[in-house]
């Protein structure tokens, strides 16, 4: 009963958390381009606009993909709130992930297709990482179920503070930031128009925005995971990262697929041997 | 309660998209310069989209020409509804100082619906940021 209550509540709250988080977001990328930004509510004007416009599809497929990637990214993070299995919420994302591939696949556009193959560039990049992170996880506390890793007595960032990088770069691909954001971004003036968002519009384009709302809430569950013990801690560890997240994004240049793929390959891998290594020896 | 969220929403957020009918580029520069940090649309919930699938306004700067119409025509009917139109410019609004050449059609309206139109030449961003905001008095009209 308790387990649904929780995964209701997050369920709930996570699309309104990450609604806010864009919107300070979009605020602080503003002011640091001197600018003076819109209003901190403007995501939810923004999906209430999409909500209220015509139904434009091209086929079935889009639409259901459209809702598969909402579902699996309310369920992950409802599984995350109810404290439920690391590898489980995993592959729950995993599917959303896929079908929103699936969904830019399903339309003819060439730029939804392209838009399409990146952002499967982009899952092939950052999923392994993520699992990394779990595994390491694993071995400091020995269970993937959140409730016995919120039973841990030291903050995981202790142990695990190249994980946390790792898992900061998974953020910044999630995130669809620069500079891994070629798929789509925020500003869609880019050379494939909007990518695998292309031919989604009105109420569809709101759901994707939505289940974006949940991704980010999801990643940065995770990362509070790495100082669970305190709630300040978690609080600051949260603003931190997001912080770190916005500078990237307002002071690097998007590239390309292959850099992504070697550079966050190899310092990930890398980092994460390091990591695990000491944690061996020590 | 819903459906006048969602109302007063499609005011504060019109996304524009940019269309160029072969302008000499003096009003498309100034329709870029409401983008920049000195006028700062984005205060007011803009943001300047490249596709017509996601835009709720569309300005149109520059001549029409035979050619040029059909494809106006393509983005305009690509944009899901409630939509509104702004024609940019004297070239925009009847053809300007090439109204007579042989290959021009006239204003815009010719091709699409326009709803409000913007006299210069260039257009001043002022004008064209009071012109958004005349177009969305008709996102308004559609509230009752
Ligand atoms: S109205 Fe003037 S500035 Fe604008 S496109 Fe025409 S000639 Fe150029």
């Amino acid at each position: 009963m308790e387990t649904l209550i929780l995964i209701i509540l997050g369920i709930v709250v996570a699309p309104v958390l990450g609604g806010l988080i864009s919107g300070v977001d979009r605020r602080i990328t503003a002011r640091l381009q001197s600018r003076f930004g819109p209003p901190i509510l403007q995501p939810f004007y923004d999906v209430a606009k999409l909500f209220g416009k015509v139904k434009v599809i091209n086929n079935f497929w889009q639409v259901f993909c459209a809702w598969v990637y909402l579902i699996a990214a309310a369920l992950s993070v409802g599984l995350l709130f109810a404290q439920s299995d690391l590898l489980l919420i995993f592959f729950v994302q995993a599917i959303g992930a896929v079908f929103l591939v699936m969904g830019g696949l399903a339309s003819p556009s060439p730029f939804s297709q392209v838009g399409a193959q990146r952002e499967l560039i982009q899952v092939l990049t950052y999923e392994p990482l993520i699992i990394l992170v779990f595994a390491s996880i694993f071995m400091v506390t020995g269970s993937f179920r959140i409730d016995e890793i919120l039973n841990y007595d030291q903050p995981l960032l202790v142990k695990l503070p190249l994980m946390f990088i790792v898992l900061g770069y998974a953020l910044t691909i999630k995130l669809r930031k620069s500079p891994f954001d070629f798929s789509t971004s925020h500003h869609a003036h880019q050379e494939i128009v909007k990518g695998v968002l292309t031919d989604y519009s009105g109420p569809y384009l709101g759901i994707i925005e939505i289940a974006h709302w949940y991704e980010t809430i999801f990643i940065l569950g995770i990362c509070a995971l790495f100082w669970h013990t305190s709630l300040v801690g978690v609080v600051v560890l949260l603003a931190t990262t997001y912080f770190a997240e916005i500078l990237i994004d307002n002071t690097m240049a998007r590239m390309t697929w292959r850099w992504m793929l070697k550079y966050v390959w190899s310092v990930g891998l890398a980092m994460s041997f390091v990591n695990l290594i000491w944690l061996h020896a020590g | 309660m819903l459906k006048k969220f969602i109302d007063n929403s499609r005011a504060k957020s019109p996304w524009i998209m940019h269309f160029d009918c072969g302008s000499c580029n003096g009003c498309d520069i100034e329709v870029l310069a409401c983008l920049t940090p000195m006028y700062d649309v984005e205060r007011f919930g803009v943001i300047n989209v490249g596709n017509p699938k996601h835009a709720d306004v569309l300005l149109v700067t520059g001549t029409v020409n035979p050619r040029n119409a059909k494809v106006l025509r393509n983005i305009y009917d690509q944009m899901p509804d409630p939509k509104g139109v702004i024609a940019i410019g004297a070239c925009g609004l009847s053809g300007g100082v090439f109204r007579e050449c042989y290959n021009v059609l006239g204003g815009i309206d010719k091709v699409i619906p326009v709803d409000v139109y913007v006299p210069g030449c260039p257009a001043k961003p002022e004008a064209i940021i009071d012109g958004v905001v005349a177009a969305l008095a008709k996102f308004e009209g559609l509230k009752g």
